[in-house]
């Protein structure tokens, strides 16, 4: 069932989306994205070799962040805003946990609204890639 | 890793500045390669009758895709692929890259077949101290994306880090 904003509540957990991304699942992405930087799949690329390992794309975690409040949503709603920051890096192969809650449910400029935090969460339970969203119901 | 690095007056001229426009495409093809390469396993981002009956036009934009900036040897950036003529440049000589954070707010829906023009600005240059990566340049950059009835559809703000 999609959330409609009589249903929702501050304090509601969307359902969690887990991702376990490894060197061909990068690839696929740096062909969707067009973002063809080595440090994301070339173990032998300079950066790489400087922190020891090729890292998961900070904008593939982003849009897992997309895609968690996009399946919540159903579409029955929109996405006003989202933004992460990307505080930690993420490896291949490593389970990667997107989560969110909703923190506010207001009115902005007529448009029934929510504020989400949302976040990827690596598998030491930090939270690498914090963010926010702003949806908006019909 | 730089060791002392600050911002020249070449650099702190370029705040503001604003690139030409640019087309970035969202075609069907680009959508879908887009949500396979997330992961998504909602049809409404590969299916169009899937989408129209989600209410939808056509293939919706997934979250956070800025489509497909048209790619020219030459003109795009050979890795990242977006464009690099009429770009602002900053001649920082910083070779490692990492992304800080990005914001995208959508004002307009976006459907495949629609070519959006993407103006980029440099909104702001910083030098920070990180105890991981020793001094940074902190480039933030915003990029508006008008459609073709003239309206801003979606604009991305985004945090890039050059040590």
């Amino acid at each position: 069932m999609a959330p409609t904003w009589e249903t929702i509540n501050v304090g509601d957990e969307l359902p969690v989306l887990r991702k376990k991304p490894g060197v061909t699942d990068l690839v696929k992405y740096s062909a969707g994205s067009g973002d063809f930087n080595p440090l994301h799949h070339d173990y032998n690329f300079e950066q790489s070799k400087l922190l020891g390992t090729i890292i998961v794309h900070g904008r593939f975690k982003y849009a897992a962040l997309g895609e968690l409040v996009s399946n919540w949503l159903d579409h029955d709603g929109r996405i006003k805003k989202i933004s992460c920051q990307y505080r930690g890096m993420d490896f291949p192969d490593k389970e990667l946990v997107c989560g969110g809650k909703v923190v506010e449910k207001y009115d902005e400029n007529g448009e029934r609204s929510a504020k989400l935090q949302i976040w990827v969460e690596n598998e030491e339970g930090k939270k690498t890639t914090p963010g926010l969203a702003i949806v908006a119901f019909p | 890793m730089a060791e002392k690095f600050e911002l020249t007056d070449e650099m702190k001229a370029a705040i503001g500045s604003e690139s030409d426009p640019w087309p970035f495409e969202f075609t069907t093809t680009g959508i879908r390669a887009f949500a396979r390469g997330v992961g998504y396993t909602d049809p409404v981002y590969y299916d169009e009758d899937a989408a129209r009956a989600a209410g939808h036009d056509g293939l919706p934009a997934p979250p956070t895709y800025t489509g497909t900036p048209v790619f020219i040897p030459g003109r795009s950036h050979d890795v990242f692929s977006s464009p690099v003529e009429g770009q602002p440049h900053i001649r920082h000589g910083l070779k490692n890259i990492l992304d800080g954070s990005t914001e995208t707010e959508y004002l307009e829906p976006i459907t495949a077949g629609e070519t959006l023009t993407g103006v980029t600005r440099i909104a702001g240059l910083d030098v920070r101290e990180s105890k991981s990566i020793g001094t940074m340049l902190i480039a933030t950059t915003e990029l508006v994306l008008t459609n073709e009835l003239g309206k801003v559809a979606a604009v991305q703000r985004s945090q890039v880090i050059f040590y």
